[in-house]
């Protein structure tokens, strides 16, 4: 049987990938940002997941006002970087699970979740920075993904609540999938940033920590925070955090943390990370520390 | 923090405190129905024969989509909270910047009050606060409510 064993939180700023790209990685502005992101790296190269459910939302890439599916699953096999406007980023391409991915369309539609299936598409900073975060600059992507957009875009964009409860879907459908799969949920965009107007440049700290305080444990607080307060105190494309929510939800009751990270700023942008363990009695590894060790090996 | 019952949301109410927001235009049906051609032009400069197009002449690229005189004016002058108010979005509006060669943060500077040194100082500061831009409605009240005390 496939299961979930981790849950992964981060910002997915497209200056994150330059700095990736152009080797700006470790100097006096971006170092402080992917030093939080060591521990994870470490992490994920004991942790060997099969397969990336990744929530993004695109950017006007794949997707422009022609179409705007509010869930989409990718069901392809493979996946190219998109030409943002700079050229597509030089990453590898990102390899799909096409079995897994089409046994959760089917699982979450009967669900009741009217998913928009995607057979190809190019993927932009949305999903490729966060690969890039958690693995470096790899020959290949080390695992499958399987990308989850969502429309954050164009209002409304789900509620908080709808995004939670696909997330519990989301876990259904792995959990009825016969191959013994390690399968993550990832949960990207945010923090605190507005990018548009007068009112630009929002930052919000204090919000942003009670908000990851709030993915860990067993409450679902998070789950009925309405749209207008992410945009006031969060600024408008605060809103991203509901795509974090379909991570948590994906968690099951209970969570635990082992790791966090916050910074600010990047660009327009308050950076937030974090990596979850469910803890409902799935007998996994909580200590979060023997990576480490591992690691150093 | 305030919390939702999906049940009782009201359409009315909820399009209503999209617009109270202070110095943000939140992308609603409305802007977005607005702004389709506007949006639809930016995302043609992700090619590369488009974006040399319009480079050697900007006018004649955009005459050549159903953009309204006032959306091609906006855009020309890369007036970007005009563009916003005639329904344009960040993320297409994007295209543009990249098309100019310029940062992304450069081009949201220009939507402030603030020159570009000026706003990624703000931004190393821990950016702009929430404080006092919370509502247009609240901000109206705390004003009336200064006058009475006078």
């Amino acid at each position: 049987m496939a299961r979930i064993t981790a849950g992964v939180a981060s910002s997915h700023v497209p200056l994150l990938g330059v700095a990736s790209d152009f080797n700006k990685d470790r100097d006096d502005y971006f170092g402080p940002i992917f030093a939080g992101y060591d521990w994870t790296r470490a992490w994920e190269q004991a942790e060997k997941p099969d397969v990336i459910v990744l929530v993004y939302n695109d950017h006007a890439s794949a997707f422009d006002m022609k179409i705007i599916p509010t869930f989409a699953i990718g069901c392809g096999e493979r996946y190219k970087s998109a030409d943002e406007g700079w050229g597509p980023r030089p990453v590898p391409d990102v390899e799909g699970h096409p079995d897994l991915a089409w046994h959760m369309a089917q699982s979450l539609i009967l669900d009741e979740f009217d998913m928009t299936i995607i057979n190809e598409m190019d993927v932009d900073h949305g999903l490729t920075v966060p690969l890039s975060m958690m693995f470096g600059r790899p020959e290949a992507w080390p695992c499958k993904v399987i990308p989850l957009a969502v429309n954050v875009v164009t209002y409304p964009p789900p509620s908080g609540n709808r995004c939670w409860a696909l997330g519990e879907a989301v876990r259904k459908a792995v959990e009825s999938y016969p191959e013994d799969l390690n399968v993550q949920v990832w949960g990207t965009g945010g923090m605190s940033h507005q990018l548009q107007g007068p009112r630009a440049g929002l930052i919000n700290q204090e919000w942003d920590n009670r908000f990851l305080d709030g993915l860990v444990g067993d409450s679902d607080h998070l789950r009925r925070i309405p749209h207008i307060e992410y945009l006031r105190e969060t600024g408008s494309e605060g809103i991203e955090m509901v795509m974090w929510l379909v991570m948590r939800g994906a968690l099951g009751k209970k969570t635990r943390a082992l790791h966090r990270h916050y910074h600010v700023p990047c660009s327009n942008t308050a950076i937030g990370h974090m990596v979850l363990r469910p803890d409902n009695g799935e007998g996994l590894d909580m200590t979060g520390s023997d990576v480490v060790v591992i690691a150093a090996e | 923090m305030i919390t939702e019952d999906p049940k009782h949301q009201d359409i009315h109410e909820y399009l209503a405190e999209m617009e109270d927001i202070p110095g943000t235009r939140v992308f609603t049906a409305k802007r977005a129905r607005q702004g389709y051609h506007i949006n639809q032009f930016a995302m043609s400069l992700m090619k590369d024969e488009n974006r040399a197009k319009f480079k050697a002449d900007e006018r004649a690229y955009m005459d050549e989509w159903p953009l309204t005189e006032d959306q091609k004016q906006a855009l020309l002058a890369r007036d970007y909270n005009r563009c916003l108010d005639l329904g344009g979005n960040v993320y297409f509006l994007s295209k543009l910047f990249s098309t100019d060669g310029i940062p992304f943060a450069e081009a949201v500077s220009t939507m402030t009050d603030m020159a570009f040194p000026e706003y990624r100082a703000m931004m190393m500061a821990g950016g702009r606060s929430p404080e006092g831009v919370r509502s247009i409605k609240a901000n109206e009240a705390a004003a009336a409510a200064k006058k009475e005390d006078r």
